[in-house]
């Protein structure tokens, strides 16, 4: 009752509508810029909010990374360029769905599955913080380990039925994320005394590379870059599409609330399991990777109720489960709060300023994305040269703006060579951009836990959540196996028979 | 001739002095970009921002926060140290980039005392030993005893080699004569999670951003190693009172301008940060989140500092045999 009145307050007596459109609106645009991620989008805004009151404050970086990580999906689904990490697996067939002239209605689908997303990580948020908050700690390093191996099996049935090539491609991805000092023993890795390499390579400078450089290759080699791109509008989906995006919506809602709750993912691995699960569990598996809906919907819906998801631990424990929440905790403690259970006692007025103004931003995504994407028709329907050569300048200045490294814009540059020489020779990409964003995680887990156990590998069979989560792997990797054998087996059969 | 030219040599030194000495006394003119080598919303990014919040009133001018992270603080520190010396790129450093990184980094591209002037130390940050809740021990004596009953018994996590985590915790092993097994976490904050879900055993870290922790009562504080409890965490007990009056260690934050930045204008930077210091709103902040205001600030005070962080941690760094690259 004392948080309805607060509520009341809030929503009668301050601009939080206000403050919570403000950050919403920066954040797509942020996050739809290439190479601009929901924290960079935060951190930007941070500076802005020193001399606004704290509830003010925090609303509107919570509702930025609402905004940013549906931004992200608009230049995945019309450039073929992930706005942020956790929008590569829309790339998929939200591109495929804009070759096919559908762009518009990919957007409204990721557009729905945003708000769908946001809300049911919303009402985790709300209504079961307490009983969820301890999953974060529940995880170790052994369990992240399993969780790696989990997301890697993705892989499996992401080969577009080359296995061996698909599996070479992974293994480049993860020889790529070796790369930079190793945080375990401070050893330099495959860095060839380039200080710039110390770090290792951003995975978004490999995504653009891969999927946007490489693209706008092969269409330098087309024969219709001189002409007009297709003409496309917003479309919402109908009740009878939304009927249809319901299962995978759920997995989403599902996968994404769990990455949320485990620090350390940031949105990608739920899109890219919420991206598979959605495949397997669909009436129409043979549409994915050709333009489905349901393969829009699935990572979209994923990454928006990680963004929700992910403030439980952070307001629970004060865990930042990903860099944006970092720049929130950051927020935080700049405005003199200390989250934990404190929080909601002594500061109950953020707590609900911030359920309140998430709520709001997330209503408010519908009108605010309707408005904001004909801008970026508009910007999509211009002719393809002039259009190759204004993506072209976008991403290289958002890859310029990470670091300001012409290093950086090297790296993207010759990855972008590589997914094309990938593209002509066959090879997906898939695997290669999931071993750069969990090679990391895979093998510093997986020494860590061995640094705990002493060189002991039964610490991995002590730990229920590892057991688990590797056996779910075996069953992942086996189906698809066998999935991909008959697929094969029926088209040879076919051949015969014709 | 030759008296013409140095006339006009003269005649143009005394000119460029001018400028110079005006744009010293009209700086700044346009917004100062401060690099900060670590990610948002890390312990050094937040201090910064709230030093840099109070500076802006005083220098009427924008200070934007540069966040470039990587190699352990000294990408941006080197990109710092070889920025124009104009007064409008400075950064904001620590004990790792500033104290450790030398004993480190065998190769370090820059030298914390002769390639930056050294502005003013913005905070001190007292380090304390932390312990996970299940530890069957409350005192620092008695975790003492517990590391040396069995070496390996205890692991000790950190935020990464070199961190301030790893090297604070390495000259607590010293000076105890023991060692433990060491759990590196790629930042303070994974380290810390995973202290609360108790997976390793003991960690030392700035009390910053585990005080939230410690009052939760989600993990348990030992000691802290400075001469003064924190009005943080007021419990806690100093080393010395711990019966450890030796282990006296502080992470620290301060600002630096490029080698060869005019005088005057490090000194209108090291006002504006002496300003901020004073100002109850500023020092509120930055004591709600356990940093301490610095004894002494300016760049005289800074010089020594450095001098004194690199004599104390490279000999504790290089008996353990920890490098870098």
């Amino acid at each position: 009752m004392h948080s309805l009145g607060i509520a009341f307050d809030l929503l009668f007596g301050s601009p939080i509508i206000l403050y919570s459109i403000i950050g919403l609106t920066w954040g797509i645009v942020g996050g739809s810029l290439p190479g601009i991620s929901a924290s960079i989008t935060m951190a930007l805004l941070l500076p802005f909010t020193y001399g606004m009151a704290p509830v003010q404050a925090i609303v509107m970086l919570a509702c930025t990374y609402i905004g940013a990580e549906y931004g992200g999906s608009i230049p995945a689904i019309l450039i073929r360029t992930p706005g942020t990490n956790s929008a590569a697996a829309t790339v998929i067939d939200g591109y495929e769905m804009k070759r096919q002239g559908r762009a518009g209605e990919a957007l409204g689908i990721s557009l729905w599955s945003g708000v769908i997303g946001s809300l049911f990580g919303l009402l985790m948020l709300v209504v079961m913080t307490e009983p969820l908050s301890w999953v974060a700690l529940a995880f170790k390093p052994t369990s992240y380990f399993a969780l790696g191996i989990l997301g890697l099996s993705v892989i499996a049935s992401m080969t577009n039925g080359s296995l061996l090539k698909g599996l070479a491609a992974a293994v480049v991805g993860l020889m790529i994320a070796t790369v930079g000092t190793d945080p375990i023993s401070g050893v330099t890795r495959f860095t060839f005394g380039s200080p710039e390499l110390l770090g290792g390579v951003e995975p978004v400078l490999i995504m653009i590379g891969v999927f946007a450089v490489s693209e706008l290759m092969m269409q330098s080699g087309s024969k219709g870059l001189g002409g007009i791109g297709e003409q496309v509008r917003v479309r919402l989906p109908s009740l009878s599409m939304m009927n249809r995006l319901k299962r995978s919506q759920f997995i989403g809602c599902l996968l994404g609330t769990f990455e949320g709750l485990t620090p350390g993912g940031g949105g990608s691995i739920a899109a890219f399991l919420s991206y598979n699960e959605a495949r397997r569990w669909s009436k129409e598996p043979e549409k994915f990777g050709k333009g489905s809906e349901e393969g829009v919907a699935a990572p979209e819906t994923a990454n928006n109720t990680v963004a929700s998801a992910a403030l439980i631990p952070l307001l629970s424990f004060g865990i930042p489960s990903s860099n944006s929440t970092a720049v929130l905790l950051g927020g935080l403690l700049i405005h003199g709060l200390l989250p934990g259970p404190r929080l909601f006692e002594q500061n109950a007025d953020v707590v609900v300023g911030l359920y309140l103004g998430s709520f709001i931003a997330t209503l408010a995504q519908i009108l605010v994305g309707i408005l904001l994407l004909p801008f970026c028709v508009w910007l999509v329907n211009r002719p393809r040269a002039y259009l190759a050569g204004f993506i072209l300048a976008l991403i290289l200045s958002g890859i310029f703006t990470l670091n300001t490294s012409l290093f950086d814009l090297g790296i993207a540059l010759g990855m972008g060579l590589v997914g094309y020489l990938m593209r002509r020779a066959g090879y997906p990409f898939l695997p290669l951009i999931l071993g750069v964003v969990l090679g990391h995680m895979v093998e510093s887990s997986y020494r860590r836990s061995l640094l705990l156990s002493g060189g002991d590998h039964t610490i991995f069979l002590e730990d229920p959540i590892a057991v688990g989560l590797l056996i779910a792997s075996t069953i992942f990797v086996t189906l698809s196996l066998v999935r991909e054998f008959r697929d094969a087996r029926n088209a040879k059969l076919k051949d015969v028979h014709a | 001739m030759t008296i013409r030219k140095t006339f006009a040599a003269a005649l143009a030194a005394a000119f460029l002095g001018a400028a110079t000495q005006v744009s010293a006394q009209a700086y700044p003119t346009k917004p100062i970009n401060v690099i900060v080598p670590y990610a948002a919303g890390g312990n050094t990014d937040v201090i910064a921002r709230i030093v840099l919040d109070h500076m802006a009133q005083t220098l009427r001018q924008q200070l934007v926060i540069e966040n470039i992270g990587g190699a352990g603080g000294t990408t941006g520190s080197y990109r710092a140290a070889k920025a124009a010396p104009d007064g409008y790129t400075i950064m904001v450093g620590q004990m790792g980039t500033h104290g450790a990184a030398p004993a480190l980094y065998p190769n370090l591209p820059y030298d914390p005392l002769t390639d930056f002037e050294h502005v003013s130390q913005l905070s001190d940050t007292p380090i304390a030993v932390f312990g996970k809740r299940a530890l069957p021990v409350n005192t620092l004596q008695e975790l003492i005893a517990l590391i040396k009953a069995d070496p390996n018994k205890l692991n000790n996590g950190h935020g990464g080699v070199g961190s301030t985590s790893h090297v604070a915790c390495l000259l607590f092993t010293s000076m105890i004569g023991a060692r433990s097994p060491q759990v590196a976490y790629r930042g303070s904050g994974p380290a810390l999670n995973d202290l609360v879900a108790g997976v390793y055993d003991f960690m030392c870290d700035q009390i910053p951003h585990t005080v939230p922790q410690v009052i939760a009562g989600n993990i348990k504080a030992f000691a802290i190693a400075t001469p003064e409890r924190s009005p943080a965490i007021p419990a806690v007990p100093t080393t010395t009172e711990a019966g450890m009056p030796t282990f006296i260690a502080s992470g620290w934050n301060a600002m630096f301008a490029p080698k060869g930045t005019p005088k005057e204008v490090v000194n209108k930077l090291a006002a504006a940060v002496d300003a901020a210091l004073r100002d109850p709103a500023t020092r509120k902040k930055l004591e709600d989140i356990g940093a301490v205001i610095p004894a002494k600030t300016g760049p005289d005070a800074l010089r020594n500092l450095v001098a004194s962080e690199i004599e104390k941690w490279t000999p504790v760094i290089k008996a353990a045999g920890v490098v870098a690259n």
